[in-house]
């Protein structure tokens, strides 16, 4: 042994590597920031177009030619006509407006109703908590196809239905993120202090710990707010949400499917639409998610 | 296991409880007469007063519920009133499609998604991992109604190697029923197949990165034996409680694909039920598939009790 050297003296200083988590470091915030770059570009982008369409249309999204109809893309139809000969662009425009609309208040809907039924189950727990958690579970079996079937066959399709069922089979998620982080928080410090002060349950929920779940339920609305998109094109796509001749994306691919073989362009662009509207949202709540959650960040 | 099993079953009841409740309430509280609507302009006060009679819908709430519910138990769910046949009859009548379909988009999320997950996380931040990345992005942008109608032109239009749509039943030619079903279950499945390929990756990276693996690696095991025998097994409860929800997915899906390829199932059942006004069988329909889902869910909870036994005493 003693003429063995130590093993640490035959490492040289210089051509240690830096360590493997450094460079995936650096890597992983280049492509955390791709993924929000590119995600605030395609919702920017898609935001844009909604806005852009409530005051400009290449075309009359509604006007109909028939003389026009089932064209191919051109200088005069970007993106083709569809069987009425409406203006496909126009038309995609305007769908953006419905998608952006149901996304936001279906979002809307399930977060107000989610996050009051998880901060109940949350914070007060017990009997009340496992029959809240359980009525989730049951709505959770409830994907809004199937919901968005009940309602319309009561009430008849519309936009207005596409909104609740989709906002309705938010509110389990919501409710089982506040829940969980409510569960969590309740036992900190910091409310065990502000108890200690005299703080009533309303102040402890409202000023204390709710704060604390904000973050988690914003990334949690941006993840939820392109599966809404999604929802809400596969109502239209059903007949059971916008109603013609107003178009949405889901509606217009129902229209596109009957001319296949003759218009097959006019299948493409709505379907684009949605997937760049799906994939945008997507990476902007990935980008999100890694911003506010580092520790998750590191895991992917 | 036994006092997870009850507690398991337990709240499985009390779910099932709320699913039936749910379906009930949509459609018999929410404003509207259903007697009405399924009537539409060719009631008159007779005839409306006879299917409220018929429907039960002349009595007091609670009553009609604990009667539907009842019924419901027996496996009654009432009569069409499109095709005056049970409900439950015409609901087992499309199982042989939508079952086959949801089962077949199941394979293929399975057989596909699990391997490229392992691949990604054995290819972690290498070119390999980052296409699966770029793939799985696009895969869940992209709505399996789009998907299935892009399969359709490429493959049914274009190529003519499958069907554009229909149905051949199992008994008379049950390889050209599977070919029918090929196109909306590959549509079907490749939204779940990104999803899990997404999640089986995160779930190795997770176990990849624990003081076992890290103990098996140093003693000289293969990656291959790391990866398969030691971090799979391990990343498998994520992967499982996933998959337990795409199956819900999946059957939800299969509404859709069943009306963009024209297949005879459940979800075509229903939406022609809605343009009939036929009622109980939307109903029907969907308290069956709500159930099922539930019904799965429980499973797979029974399924990680058994494989991570800390899920069962905690």
């Amino acid at each position: 042994m003693a003429g063995s050297t130590p093993v640490f003296a035959t490492i040289d200083p210089v051509s240690v590597e830096p360590p493997a988590y450094r460079q995936h470091t650096r890597l992983e915030r280049l492509l955390d920031c791709t993924h929000l770059l590119v995600g605030l570009c395609l919702t920017g982008g898609l935001l844009l177009m909604a806005l852009t369409s409530y005051f400009y249309t290449p075309q009359d999204p509604l006007s109909m030619s028939i003389g026009d109809r089932l064209q191919g893309p051109s200088s005069a139809h970007w993106f083709g006509t569809d069987q009425f000969g409406r203006d496909i662009l126009s038309r995609v425009m305007l769908g953006a407006v419905v998608s952006m609309s149901v996304g936001v208040i279906a979002v809307s809907i399930g977060l107000v109703v989610g996050v009051l039924v998880g901060m109940l189950s949350g914070y007060f727990g017990r009997g009340l908590d496992e029959g809240l958690m359980r009525f989730m579970d049951a709505l959770y079996g409830f994907p809004a196809v199937l919901l968005a079937l009940l309602m319309t066959a009561v009430l008849g399709p519309g936009v207005f239905i596409s909104m609740v069922a989709i906002g309705i089979v938010n509110i389990p998620v919501f409710a089982r993120l506040t829940r969980a982080n409510f569960l969590v928080l309740r036992e900190r410090d910091f409310v065990t202090a502000a108890r200690a002060l005299g703080a009533c349950d309303i102040e402890l929920i409202c000023r204390h710990i709710l704060p604390n779940v904000l973050s988690p339920l914003l990334v949690q609305a941006t993840i939820s707010f392109p599966n809404a998109i999604l929802a809400e094109a596969g109502l239209s796509y059903l007949g059971l949400g916008m109603q013609p001749p107003h178009p949405s994306w889901g509606s217009m691919l129902k229209e596109a499917q009957s001319f296949l073989r003759l218009a097959p362009s006019y299948a493409i662009f709505p379907g684009a639409a949605i997937a760049l509207a799906v994939l945008g949202c997507n990476l902007l709540g990935d980008g999100l998610r890694d911003m506010l959650d580092p520790k998750l960040s590191r895991q992917r | 296991m036994r006092p997870y099993l009850i507690r398991r079953i337990l709240a499985l009841a009390l779910t099932l409880f709320f699913v039936s409740f749910v379906t009930f309430v949509v459609v018999y509280v929410i404003p509207g007469d259903p007697a009405e609507l399924i009537l539409g302009t060719e009631g008159n006060p007779e005839t409306l007063a006879a299917l409220r009679a018929k429907l039960g819908l002349d009595r007091p709430l609670l009553s009609q519920y604990v009667d539907w519910l009842g019924s419901a138990l027996t496996g009654d769910l009432g009569v069409s009133i499109q095709y005056d046949v049970p409900v439950g009859q015409l609901i087992v009548s499309r199982l042989p499609v939508t079952f086959p379909l949801t089962g077949l988009a199941m394979s293929l999320t399975i057989g596909a998604g699990i391997p490229l997950g392992i691949l990604a996380a054995s290819r972690h931040r290498r070119p390999g991992d980052v296409g699966l990345m770029i793939f799985s992005q696009l895969g869940m942008a992209i709505p399996s109604f789009w998907a299935g109608l892009l399969l359709m032109l490429l493959f049914a239009v274009y190529l003519g190697w499958f069907p554009a749509g229909g149905f051949s039943s199992w008994a008379e030619a049950p390889a050209g029923a599977l070919r029918s079903l090929l196109l909306p279950a590959v549509a079907l499945g490749l939204v779940q197949v990104a999803v899990l390929t997404r999640t089986t990756r995160a779930a190795m990276l997770e176990v990849l990165r624990e003081e076992y693996v890290q103990t098996a690696r140093s003693k000289g095991l293969s990656d291959r034996l790391v990866l398969y025998k030691h971090a799979l097994k391990n990343g498998l409860i994520t992967i499982i409680t996933l998959l337990g929800l795409q199956i819900g997915h999946l059957l939800a899906g299969s509404i859709i694909i069943e009306n963009v390829f024209y297949l005879p199932g459940l979800g075509r059942l229903a939406l022609g039920a809605i343009g009939a006004r036929d009622l109980p069988v939307v109903q029907g329909v969907v308290l069956f598939v709500a159930t099922v889902i539930v019904l799965v869910n429980f499973a797979v909870d029974l399924l990680y009790g058994w494989l991570d036994p800390r899920i069962r005493y905690n």
